[in-house]
């Protein structure tokens, strides 16, 4: 089998560790200990990580996050494990499970007790909302536990290797991984956070009690808060086509996690689904990452995302089919090439048009949807707004959802950007501070000064949907919350 | 196919953001590709002379091209890769297109290159004449070709 790391990339340099053996299936496998499981089984030729339950039909890699339950795999005879967000250097075997797993044959979670961690602010996920909630609430003087499941804080600023648009004091024109690099160097120093990665939060429970896990030391962890912030951001959503289970078909972010955190290319040939920002984006990092992108296609009439990132693309002879969608993937056992179709203007595939294209790679990048489950749990009075990506919480204009106590900020609360998600981040982490230490000027005026920000961003034409939807989800700050 | 993702030229000159032929002709001079109301002011904030402005965050830059010196300070922040410099004044029949490059192979000094306009079609060959390295890995890429190309090349796939 040849790999299919990228040696040489015109923006990354992959720092991906010692190289050691992980057995897979008892076979020995050459991998490197920083790399995901998934992503070194990947890059030595392995794209079906479980099997359909009835059927038995292959399952690739969909989300590359954690997110969509389709690599669970036995890891060290633990069952379900996630081998997305697993570093190789934390196992030393790995195979496939029954699709019905059976229980851990040790029984860690119940042999150990509960670690307590007593904190004034929780807030759940280290993307840039989180991080901003994390920055602005210890500035206050507030003490935070910042959790995140993956192996390093960041979010999916960590697979950005464009530039942000923006304003000078939101990082414009500095590339997203190296502004997630920036901010956890902030974080770190402080001393009154302490950051858990590798940690689930499986639950919230009255009291501001969270519920979580630790991946790595596999220890529960009960994590007593007197504040919540909720930035767990959003998952890749799906598309319904003949085919669409085939191992090659990902979520377009999941081909940047594999390509621009790990350094592993995802396919060769790709098509590109859907022309909004993340297709146009990810299109050019797929042949940054020497990635031949034969097509994009758009059911839209006319692109979603920003005329610059197209026409990047576009001068590249990149085509985009705009009032065209996916029909099919064909393949075996894997993508082996796709058919795409136009569409009139009701929507409806037109006979005759179809395009075959030899691709082994179809990303799907149609759209997002936040990954809200813990507020639903939580008790968060949640409302389906289709501008703002799904159901999220109502909340105030300072992010405090129904729940007095629990905030929310970033895509969690409405599918945006990262410039919008850091400043939601920061009023969150504020107000959640100012119940901690009380009034402080300061606080309120930079909370003020960061509305104002958010306010102008969002004034432009692209977020017309956005506030659209943010006016039916928000709420008086002056209403009483219910408590928890 | 149709002309999804392309900047047309009318609406370059609608915008006023096309550099008058004798500015050109002085030398080089940026040509802003940003015809969107999209957030984002990195050009303003890297230009030394003011000569891009915008009104808000929001709006569509506006470019004086006499304070313009031709630096490429923007061509090389701008998040978009949307910003050019066009170069007449060498006269004898040729001009220069420089051009932000994000890819492998990094060309040097005398490749020639296949020159691609906003379509990605091919438009004849070109020479590398300068090839400049920001800190943070975005190359500015001037390359030489018929003075008549200047309008329409903006991009170019290395020879290997």
């Amino acid at each position: 089998m040849t790999s299919s790391r990228i040696i040489q990339h015109p923006i990354l340099n992959f720092e991906r560790g010692k190289k050691k053996v992980l057995y897979f299936e008892d076979k020995p496998v050459e991998v490197y200990e920083n790399e995901s499981v998934l992503a070194a089984l990947y890059a030595n030729g392995v794209r079906i990580f479980s099997r359909s339950r009835v059927l038995k039909r292959p399952r690739g890699a969909f989300c590359l996050i954690g997110k969509c339950s389709s690599c669970l795999m036995e890891a060290d005879r633990v069952p379900n494990t996630r081998i997305c967000i697993t570093l190789t250097k934390d196992l030393r075997e790995v195979r496939y499970q029954e699709s019905s797993a059976s229980p851990p044959k040790t029984s860690f979670f119940i042999a150990k007790k509960p670690e307590e961690i007593p904190t004034d602010i929780l807030v759940i996920g280290g993307g840039p909302a989180g991080l901003y909630a994390a920055m602005y609430a210890s500035k206050y003087g507030a003490n935070v536990v910042l959790v995140d499941e993956n192996p390093t804080i960041g979010g999916q600023l960590v697979k950005q290797t464009h530039k942000f648009f923006g304003s000078k004091d939101l990082y414009s024109g500095i590339r997203g991984f190296e502004i997630a690099k920036k901010l956890a160097k902030i974080l770190h120093k402080r001393k009154n956070i302490k950051i858990l990665t590798n940690t689930s939060v499986f639950g919230l429970y009255s009291g501001k009690l969270a519920g979580a896990y630790h991946l790595r030391r596999k220890q529960l962890l009960k994590i007593k808060a007197k504040q919540i912030t909720v930035a767990t951001g959003a998952s890749e959503r799906f598309l319904v086509f003949e085919n669409n289970d085939l191992p090659g078909v990902m979520g377009a972010g999941a081909a940047q996690t594999l390509m621009n955190v790990y350094g592993v290319k995802p396919g060769e040939k790709a098509l590109m689904v859907g022309a909004g920002n993340v297709g146009l984006i990810v299109s050019y990092q797929l042949i940054q990452a020497g990635v031949k992108v034969v097509a994009i296609v758009e059911a839209m009439p006319r692109i979603g995302g920003y005329l610059v990132h197209a026409a990047k693309v576009r001068r590249l002879g990149v085509p985009i089919y705009t009032s065209h969608t996916i029909k099919s993937a064909h393949g075996k056992e894997k993508v082996e090439g796709a058919t795409i179709i136009a569409l009139d203007k009701e929507f409806r595939e037109i006979p005759g048009t179809e395009k075959y294209l030899e691709v082994d790679l179809i990303c799907l990048a149609v759209g997002l949807n936040p990954y809200s489950q813990l507020l639903s749990q939580a008790g968060c009075e949640m409302v389906y707004i289709p501008e703002l990506g799904g159901l999220v919480p109502k909340r105030t204009r300072y992010q405090e959802t129904t729940i007095s106590g629990i905030y929310v900020a970033g895509d969690v609360s409405g599918i945006e950007e990262a410039s919008t998600a850091m400043l939601e981040g920061g009023i969150a982490g504020i107000s959640a501070a100012l119940k901690i230490i009380g009034n402080n000027e300061k606080a309120l005026n930079e909370r003020e000064e960061m509305l104002e920000k958010l306010e102008k961003i969002r004034a432009g034409r692209f977020f017309e949907r956005i506030r659209k939807g943010l006016r039916k989800v928000l709420i008086d700050e002056r209403r009483g919350n219910s408590t928890y | 196919m149709n002309d999804a993702g392309i900047v047309r030229i009318e609406d370059l000159r609608r915008l006023k953001l096309i550099p008058p032929h004798s500015r050109m002709k002085a030398g080089p001079v940026v040509v802003v590709e940003c015809i969107e109301e999209i957030p984002c002011d990195v050009c303003v904030a890297a230009c030394p002379t003011r000569a891009i402005v915008k009104k808000d965050i929001n709006s569509i830059p506006s470019v004086d091209f006499d304070k313009c010196t031709g630096c490429g300070s923007c061509l090389l922040a701008c998040p978009g890769l949307a910003i050019f410099l066009v170069d007449l004044s060498i006269g004898s029949g040729k001009g220069r297109v420089t051009m932000p490059y994000e890819l492998l192979p990094i060309p040097s000094k005398d490749d020639k290159v296949v020159l691609l306009n906003r379509k990605g079609e091919p438009a004849g060959e070109g020479r590398i004449v300068k090839v400049v390295r920001s800190a943070d890995k975005t190359y500015a890429v001037t390359v030489e070709m018929e003075d008549s190309k200047v309008r329409d090349v903006r991009a170019f796939r290395v020879i290997v």
